[in-house]
């Protein structure tokens, strides 16, 4: 690691403990949820630098954007202010946490150096990937080869806890949907945000579209893509409104998507079997195994995207269709 | 230099101690969440700093590169960025629901209500 990534690395990881810091000493709920976006960023900034930009991608849409405004409409029902507990004494824990992060500490002592390309970590498993995945699955991209194809059984099963938890939101609190019309004001409510909505969304959606399409060459895939198209209607809601968004994608096209997504996935494991392959193993779905494999990710990465961007809009739905005023 | 071969993972604990931290002194459920969040976000900063290889690069073949950074680590935190989403958003509907059932959503009250004491075992 060259000196000036390292300073850039040392400087944004003490960002990241100031950060922290004031998230534990305020007491405004809703600067604490603002902060934690930016230590969402700040962290998809770190991974960059230690050349995870898949990752950086993920944290960025995920962390930055989607749980932000997710927690934005929960302080919007639950209320902002925060009461002073009277009677825990906050010297227990505190010795709790010092002791167990001392420990760690003297753990840490034992591992290989940052960056040391001898450590344990970079001897097994990892070199095939390197060395063979881009002949043997063909696409340059190794994480998007390692998710999608080695290791796709993993991948499944995270589309489908994403399906889970999508089911658990919507048995908890579900859409409440208003019987009333969507209200066309003249001229429009917030004239200026909803011009530069309407002028941003198509690129987003562009972008999405792109990041999918794109993943097995560069940094993305499907669920980074399905995140950044539910962003591009979060945004249609936020500037418009629920009853507008609701129209435009209605929660029960959504909801058989986001099964239609999980479906293609598991369909894909089965055709490669029924053609006589193992489950997910793309080889055998075209002559050529390269091919093959061309095939598989794409269609899977597309399950990924259609459940993950399905999922995210119902769930954001359903928490600001549970405020009864708009977030 | 030992200080700088470990910084990033004391790092890494500091950030999990301090989302510990807040986890067990929180009042509010939603800055409990929160704390949990550094926690799991601590956890993915581990992981991709033991994939970074010395002069490495990002793990996406081209012509020219002959090290790259371990891929494994990312794929392992790339989902588990999105899982991490999906149990955040169902504490939170955990939280509303509790706003609804009980009218708070801080602990001490929650607990008063079950009439159980947080101070320890009622007399």
């Amino acid at each position: 690691m060259s000196s000036i990534n390292l300073l850039i690395d040392i400087v944004l990881l003490t960002m990241l403990v100031f950060t922290t810091i004031a998230i534990v000493r305020s007491r405004s709920l809703f600067a604490i949820v603002m902060l934690s976006g930016i230590y969402s960023l700040l962290s998809a900034n770190i991974f960059i630098i230690l050349d995870a930009v898949d990752v950086a991608f993920t944290e960025a849409a995920v962390g930055a954007g989607i749980s932000t405004v997710l927690m934005l409409a929960t302080i919007g029902i639950t209320g902002y202010e925060q009461k002073k507990r009277r009677t825990i004494s906050w010297i227990a824990p505190m010795v709790v946490v010092v002791i167990t992060g001392a420990v760690l500490v003297y753990g840490t002592l034992d591992m290989p150096a940052f960056t040391d390309p001898s450590a344990p970590i970079h001897q097994h498993v990892a070199p095939r990937y390197i060395n063979d995945s881009p002949t043997e699955v063909g696409i340059p991209n190794m994480v998007t080869s390692v998710l999608a194809s080695y290791r796709g059984y993993d991948t499944m099963g995270e589309v489908i806890v994403v399906f889970a938890a999508m089911i658990g939101v919507f048995s908890l609190i579900g859409i409440r949907e208003k019987k009333s019309e969507p209200i066309h004001a003249e001229p429009p409510a917030r004239p200026i945000l909803q011009v530069m909505a309407k002028f941003m969304i198509p690129f987003i959606i562009l972008f999405a579209l792109y990041v999918q399409f794109h993943g097995d060459f560069g940094p993305g895939g499907g669920f980074q893509a399905g995140v950044i198209f539910s962003v591009a209607i979060i945004l249609y809601t936020l500037t418009f409104s629920q009853q507008d968004a609701m129209k435009l994608v209605p929660p029960w096209v959504l909801k058989r998507l986001a099964s239609i997504g999980v479906l293609i996935y598991g369909g894909t494991g089965v055709v490669s079997m029924l053609k006589g392959g193992n489950f997910l193993d793309y080889s055998v779905l075209a002559h050529d195994p390269i091919h093959g494999q061309h095939y598989g990710i794409l269609i899977i990465e597309f399950g990924v995207g259609l459940t993950v961007a399905c999922a995210m809009m119902l769930i954001f739905f359903a928490f600001i269709s549970r405020g009864d005023k708009n977030p | 230099m030992i200080s700088l071969e470990l910084y990033n993972y004391w790092v890494v604990i500091f950030l999990m101690m301090a989302g510990f931290y807040t986890l067990i002194v929180s009042n509010h459920l939603i800055k409990k969440i929160v704390g949990l969040n550094i926690f799991q976000t601590s956890v993915f900063m581990l992981y991709i700093s033991m994939g970074k290889v010395a002069g490495g690069t990002a793990p996406i073949a081209a012509e020219g590169i002959e090290t790259y950074s371990n891929p494994l680590p990312h794929v392992l935190i790339l989902t588990a960025i999105v899982v991490g989403i999906a149990t955040t958003s169902l504490a939170l509907a955990l939280v509303i629901r509790i706003k609804e059932s009980y009218g708070t959503v801080q602990e001490n009250e929650i607990l008063e209500l079950d009439h159980i004491s947080d101070t320890g075992p009622q007399a």
